[in-house]
């Protein structure tokens, strides 16, 4: 589509944002990328999404558009062309929805951030629920190359920006994931083959050395 | 002058098989029976005791086993969000919940969410704490009603020209949060300080299917108290 006035007001370490980066890539829109201080947040920000003031806020020819699952659901029905990433059928849309809901609620909820946050046996009870959680959906990947079936769907798109903090995880933790959840790991390696989602997600170093930098501004061991 | 809904001629077909798992006093339950009934879609209603949980909710959903659960034809779909878009999407008849606008969609999806995660959320916090942490949850609460009531505001519905998806939401507004803060003992929620969430609540009364999702105050009130009674003695 010709003048499509499309912006991101994001934060790079941000699985939400790299959400909404993967959907556009996979839509092939071109968009302004704009990087925020969250701890300064920009005007336009304040003005956008003055209700959560956070990040992603997606700005399409002027009006906004706030939340990750909210967004990704938008760019699928503006630009329902290219790469749908939700299937027509109303029972498997609503699967897919149900298992977006479940990586909002269980992988990026309160309790998976204490496998990196605490220590001792809080840490031990976190990672095991967030290993619980990884194993349920191996199972509803199951043989399939994507939650989406042959190509990448919602819930790919949902879950695979996690894929960037495993490392950091993994180090905090002192666990593997892949030893774990070697299927989740290996559809994540998949996903990554497609420039869409490489490119959208930062290196799993700097997302590490972002973690480690949180520890230490928070006062966490 | 009560709205009744227009029922298509081709609503159902004769093999179609609706049940719902849901609990009487559980605004989430409240919401599938709402949109099933303005729709025109008759379905068995299976109540669920929480403390004591069926094997057949369970079984249909095994991963959080919870209420409401809706079970199309043998097909198990929970969370209530996610229920009201595949009700909507399914049957296709009036009134229709979601707008066909991506950009209407988009905003009844926010304010869906925001109506579950901030206000009914800080609203249990509200119930369940006591002393400065409920005062800070009542004033939260109090916050995120007003940005409710500012996206009423000069509205009849919510949504658009009729009921839809977040009016459907907003329904614990209807009568649950008021029985609920009848029995805390608390007055966040009046005419005086919301009257636009107000005038909203007294045009959906006047729909009978809401009037029919109605939660009865005394029953619901005993529920309320009885609950928190067991949370203070379990939290000594």
């Amino acid at each position: 589509m010709a003048d499509e006035d499309v912006v991101l007001l994001d934060f790079w370490p941000s699985p939400f944002g790299m959400r909404v980066r993967i959907a556009l890539a996979e839509k092939e829109i071109k968009y302004e990328y704009k990087e925020e201080d969250l701890r300064n947040k920009s005007d336009l920000l304040l003005k956008m999404n003055p209700i959560h003031k956070k990040i992603p806020v997606l700005i399409h020819n002027g009006k906004p558009v706030c939340e990750s699952l909210v967004q990704v659901q938008y760019i699928d029905e503006i630009w329902p062309h290219k790469s749908p990433l939700l299937p027509t059928d109303p029972y498997q849309r609503a699967i897919a929805r149900f298992w977006g809901d479940f990586v909002d609620k269980k992988i990026y909820g309160l309790e998976s951030g204490k496998v990196w946050t605490t220590k001792g046996e809080e840490q031990e009870a976190a990672k095991k629920e967030f290993i619980e959680c990884l194993k349920l959906l191996e199972g509803e990947l199951g043989n399939k190359a994507y939650f989406g079936g042959e190509n990448l769907g919602y819930v790919d798109v949902v879950l695979v920006p996690f894929y960037s903090w495993f490392y950091a995880y993994e180090k905090c933790g002192n666990f593997s994931i892949e030893t774990e959840c070697p299927k989740l790991i290996a559809w994540a390696k998949r996903c990554m083959e497609k420039d869409s989602v490489s490119k959208s997600l930062p290196d799993q170093d700097k997302i590490y050395d972002y973690v480690l930098h949180l520890k230490k501004v928070f006062g966490i061991e | 002058m009560k709205w009744r809904t227009i029922l298509s001629s081709k609503t159902m077909g004769d093999d179609e098989e609706v049940k719902v798992f849901g609990m009487w006093a559980s605004p989430y339950s409240r919401r599938v029976e709402l949109a099933l009934k303005l729709k025109g879609i008759p379905y068995e209603y299976i109540e669920e005791d929480l403390s004591n949980k069926s094997a057949l909710l369970i079984q249909h959903n095994p991963v959080h086993q919870k209420i409401p659960v809706l079970v199309h034809n043998g097909k198990s779909i929970p969370e209530s969000l996610v229920i009201l878009e595949y009700i909507d999407e399914t049957w296709r008849n009036n009134p229709i919940l979601l707008s066909q606008d991506p950009y209407d969609r988009a905003m009844a999806r926010f304010w869906a969410k925001f109506i579950d995660e901030k206000i009914l959320s800080t609203t249990r916090k509200v119930s369940f704490t006591t002393g400065k942490e409920q005062e800070h949850a009542i004033e939260e609460v109090t916050e995120q009603l007003k940005l409710l009531e500012n996206e009423v505001k000069g509205k009849a519905y919510f949504g658009g020209e009729g009921i839809g998806y977040v009016d459907i939401v907003a329904n614990f507004l209807v009568f649950w949060f008021g029985n609920l803060q009848e029995a805390l003992g608390i007055n966040i929620f009046s005419q005086h300080k919301f009257p636009f969430i107000f005038e909203w609540i007294q045009k959906q009364l006047k729909i009978d299917m809401v009037d029919e999702c109605r939660i009865p105050k005394d029953k619901h009130l005993t529920y309320i108290q009885t609950r928190l009674a067991a949370f203070k003695s379990a939290s000594k």
